[in-house]
């Protein structure tokens, strides 16, 4: 594979950085040699992204590198001056982000991006240029590369877009790469490819890549070596194989135990159907012109049949745009569906056997307003999920006094309030702060108060774990899985992550393009699946969950 | 003597308890407290806060009318008619009229006239004022007089200051001694707010005092003081920038929300109205809302009591015209934060929660909304208090017996023309709007930076 003699790109010693005498990277040392994938692994605020600006000497000013030294193919960086720095950077080290949306600027022709690279450091003008750039626009595998070389940023996909920068960064065939959560913002079939296509290039020219990222399955596909930093300190550091043979640190052992999803499926009971949808639309119309004149539709939902059973889990499963977050919606009314039947089982009056089926979407917003305390939902971002004004208790209070649930009395609910509070994780006296003074966790813990305090039968989960990192997403799928067994809860689990669903999932449903393609149980989905889209999704996966799954 | 109330002056004290109330739900909320602490940590918002207080409070004593009844005895007599306690408390001033201009401490008028002396000789000469500066003794230094009559608003302000030190200490004392431990919050520059109260305080007894022996700033054109005219002129300032957005909040708040949140036929329609209210000139609009009104007041003069009332009633309307041009800036700003917010999920949550949409508005979207009204108001005060300027200049601001700083302008602006020039008109109305629209911009640009969301923490 690597045909040169290994030498060391980049060298980092006893790397330190604070703000205001508070440390924030301590002690730091590792090396990348030439042709070498270095995985720097960690939660979100561990420092790996601070490590690479470090690289760059891009750290915002507040920060200081208090001790340590980078060197880069011998050079040491911290004592250049800031415009033989500049040269550098590009030239010998690039960079690529993790949103490609942002990173491209919007109103420039993708391919002129590109040469304005070849400009500043090669000096290649022209036609030279443009030929220049097609032939790396080939090379990351962008189609049609000269037509697309005229292309806008927003014509191209997030996976091509992530593409370019990848081009960007090559343009000036640098001796480092840091790649900084290149995938996280793509869907698990474009991440395959783009993981491929950076093995590629790293094979045909010889180019280290720094990859940073917190996802171990992306860890076990590329890298050579890996790092795992907690807190600013780089805990164990390792060969892959032995690195998931044999985790040293307690730390790492923890996270590869949360990464690497349960081998045990879990057994099917038949239950009554709680939640059932027949043949739901969800169309959006496209409007156009003066008068706002409908000229054709988006279906997000397009005919779409699920059985939610009674205190089990249905995983709901499909890439970005897919329309599995719409359906979520339809179901709790917070967007109108165009067409077909949500159907709610709930039992009879005074406790009788006979169980009234009422379709929701024939309901006004006054007949559904009592059944809105047995559906409930979990948002993914539990930044945007809280109001920042309101304290935890007035946000828990608030659906218990609009839909009349429990005792109307004022120290009844903060009685009801600590201990739903309590039975999430948290403590008591949380109910006075403000959501700013929780981590994204917590936050998520808030969220399931707030769903639970109405005391549903079904609750829509919309991708409550991507935003959290791999322990806290473990911690966070044990409480759900506890309130499940003690309240016979429903949960409808809307996810785009496979490594997540043995985990919860009796049943899982695979959406692409507002229709669902393939549904059954766990187990038969995930180790026979029928559906070439199925299967495609799997194969994409990384090999540590297809690992888990003969 | 009894009061009378005025509608400004009604307003003016409202919007006072208003205030009041908002301290107070700042004070009950910690989120709240804690940001307009770190407001005032900024020493340049603590002396602009200092100056705006005191505007204030001129303003508040100009809201105060009394009607001084006419009694039998006719050296009184003259003083009969409406007064604000301002007024009351400047009496000298209003009684103490020259003839014509004068400069600032001058002891004879600034133009020589015609006079006829004992022996019916005919001289041009520089008449003397009939009050100002009249106590000294001929060829009596004019600046030494100024240096020894220094002293004793010196004094008094020390002493002011003093009894405020000792009763700012002990409040202090008390919170520092009761206050957590843990709360390390950083004080407040109180230094700065003691230079800049002692400043002020200095420079009104300092002034009240000479403008017993002279006119501080000079007189006008009928010998009118002009330190009068500029104190009297900060109510009708004040007023214009304060009042408006009382009656602009509301309209942009109510329309901004329901546009922002209900969006459809309810958006277009109100999208509509301010881009056609935007597409009209301003100035021509106000000019011809307050054309109309004049010809309204003429044909009805039997409407009101006195020419105060008539010209407090111009002043409303003026105010009621800017408030109702000057909405539409934060409307279509409110409309975009609230489209912005009403997608975020916790709204979601809240309509899954089957909340109305009013409960929603109220709750979640409201409160995530005052900080960018608190700041609109806060820029929109000092360009208010600017376009009265511009309007009474234009000539179709404020009555023209009403003190203001347009009115004060627009009669420079011949004054300028003279040889030699009359300038301390036109100073004394800059000076003090200056301050005033300075102090409120520098404050506004603080409120600004901290409850900005934007801003990085």
């Amino acid at each position: 594979m690597m045909a040169q003699a290994l030498s060391t790109v980049l060298n980092i010693k006893n790397l330190s950085i604070s703000v205001n005498d508070s440390p924030l990277i301590k002690d730091v040392s590792f090396s990348i040699e030439s042709g070498e994938i270095f995985a720097l692994v960690g939660e979100s605020g561990s420092g790996k992204s601070l490590t690479s600006l470090a690289i760059m000497r891009l750290l915002p000013e507040a920060l200081q590198v208090t001790a340590g030294q980078i060197s880069l193919n011998q050079t040491d960086l911290f004592t250049l001056p800031e415009y033989q720095m500049q040269k550098i950077r590009g030239k010998q080290v690039a960079m690529i982000f993790q949103e490609p949306m942002t990173s491209l600027n919007p109103v420039m022709k993708v391919g002129e991006q590109v040469a304005e690279v070849l400009r500043v450091h090669l000096k290649i003008r022209g036609k030279l240029a443009r030929q220049k750039v097609v032939s790396l626009f080939e090379e990351v595998g962008l189609p049609q590369a000269n037509d697309r070389y005229d292309w806008f940023p927003h014509q191209l996909s997030g996976g091509q877009m992530q593409r370019v920068m990848i081009a960007m960064a090559l343009a000036c065939e640098p001796d480092l790469l840091i790649a900084d959560e290149p995938t996280t913002a793509l869907d698990v079939t474009i991440q395959a490819q783009v993981l491929e296509l950076l093995k590629t290039i790293r094979d045909r020219r010889g180019l280290s890549i720094l990859f940073i990222t917190h996802d171990m399955g992306v860890v076990n596909e590329m890298a050579d070596r890996v790092a795992v930093m907690k807190q600013g300190e780089i805990v164990e550091q390792a060969d892959k194989e032995h690195f998931f043979s044999h985790p040293q640190h307690p730390y790492t052992q923890q996270l590869l135990a949360d990464a690497i999803p349960k081998q045990s499926f879990k057994p099917i009971i038949d239950t009554k159907s709680l939640l059932q949808i027949n043949d739901l639309k969800v169309h959006f119309p496209v409007k156009k012109g003066l008068f706002q004149r409908t000229v054709g539709y988006v279906k997000a939902v397009n005919g779409v049949t699920l059985t939610i059973k009674k205190g089990q889990t249905l995983a709901l499963v499909g890439e970005s745009g897919s329309g599995k977050s719409t359906i979520g919606q339809a179901i709790l009314k917070l967007v109108n569906s165009t067409s077909g039947s949500v159907n709610f089982s709930s039992p009879g009056e005074g406790g009788s056997n006979i169980e009234s089926i009422v379709d929701f979407t024939a309901l006004t917003e006054k007949q559904m307003k009592p059944f809105r305390k047995k559906v409930q939902v979990i948002f993914q971002d539990p930044f945007s999920a809280l109001n920042p004004r309101m304290t935890i208790s007035e946000i828990i209070r608030e659906g218990m006094n609009s839909l009349q649930v429990g005792s109307p009395n004022k120290k009844d609910q903060d009685a009801r309030i600590e201990e739903l509070l309590e039975q999430v994780g948290l403590l008591a006296e949380h109910k006075y702060r403000f959501p700013h003074e929780f981590s994204g966790g917590q936050r998520q813990r808030i969220g399931i108060a707030r769903a639970l305090a109405v005391e549903p039968e079904l609750i829509i989960c919309d991708e409550p774990t991507s935003a959290l990192d791999v322990t806290v997403r473990a911690q966070v799928l044990n409480l759900l899985e506890e309130l499940q067994q003690k309240y016979q809860l429903s949960f409808l689990f809307i996810t785009h992550d496979l490594s997540i669903i043995p985990a919860i999932a009796h049943e899982v449903a695979v959406m692409k393009e507002g229709r669902i393609v393939e549904q059954g149980s766990v187990e038969q989905v995930m180790r026979f699946p029928k559906h070439e889209y199925t299967q495609a999704l799997l194969n994409s996966a990384p090999k540590l969950l297809r690992q888990t799954m003969p | 003597m009894s009061f009378v109330w005025l509608w400004t002056d009604l307003m003016v004290w409202s919007l006072l308890f208003v205030i009041l109330a908002g301290i107070r739900s700042i004070k009950h909320s910690e989120q709240a407290r804690k940001q307009w602490r770190s407001i005032f940590e900024s020493p340049i918002a603590m002396a602009s806060a200092v100056i705006l207080t005191f505007y204030f409070v001129f303003a508040l004593l100009g809201s105060v009318h009394i009607q001084l009844a006419s009694s039998g005895d006719s050296s009184l007599d003259k003083r009969h008619g409406v007064y604000s306690v301002l007024d009351l408390s400047l009496m000298h001033l209003i009684e103490q009229t020259e003839r014509t201009y004068s400069a600032p401490f001058a002891t004879h008028e600034y133009s020589t006239s015609l006079n006829f002396d004992e022996n019916g000789q005919v001289s041009q000469s520089y008449l003397a004022l009939k009050y100002g500066g009249q106590h000294l003794t001929k060829g009596a230094s004019i600046w030494l007089d100024v240096l020894k009559k220094t002293g004793l608003p010196l004094l008094l302000t020390f002493g002011i200051m003093a009894l405020l030190l000792l009763l700012h200490g002990l409040f202090r004392f008390r919170t520092a001694a009761l206050r957590d431990i843990n709360n390390k919050a950083k004080t407040l520059p109180w230094k700065t707010a003691y230079i800049s109260v002692f400043s002020l305080l200095f420079l009104f007894i300092w002034f009240y005092h000479l403008s017993h022996f002279y006119h501080v700033l000079g007189t006008d054109k009928v010998g009118q003081d002009v330190l009068l005219q500029s104190i009297k002129s900060i109510r009708t300032g004040v007023l214009i920038g304060l009042l408006t957005t009382l009656v602009m909040l509301p309209l942009a708040l109510i329309l901004g929300i329901s546009a922002g949140y209900f969006k459809g036929w309810v958006d277009d329609v109100i999208q509509y109205i301010y881009t056609t209210l935007n597409s009209i000139p301003g100035v021509l609009l106000i000019a011809a809302a307050v054309l109309v009104m004049q010809v309204i007041i003429t044909n009805n003069s039997d409407w009101f009591g006195s020419t105060e009332e008539r010209a407090d009633l111009r002043l409303l309307f003026l105010i009621f015209i800017l408030g109702l041009t000057s909405w539409t800036g934060l409307c279509r700003l409110l409309r975009a934060e609230t489209l912005k917010i009403s997608q975020v999920e916790y709204v979601s949550a809240a309509k899954a929660f089957g909340l109305g949409p009013f409960k929603i508005i109220k709750n979640h979207i409201l409160p995530n909304l005052m900080h960018l009204v608190l700041i609109a108001l806060v820029l929109d005060f000092s360009g208010l208090v600017l376009a009265e300027a511009v309007l009474s200049y234009v000539g179709v601001g404020v009555d023209p017996t009403t003190a203001s700083w347009g009115n004060m302008i627009n009669q420079a602006r011949l004054e300028m023309a003279r040889e030699p020039m009359v300038w301390w008109s036109l100073f004394s109305a800059f000076v003090f709007m200056f301050t005033l629209v300075l102090s409120a911009n520098l404050f506004s640009d603080r409120v600004q930076t901290v409850l900005d969301p934007r801003r990085v923490h």
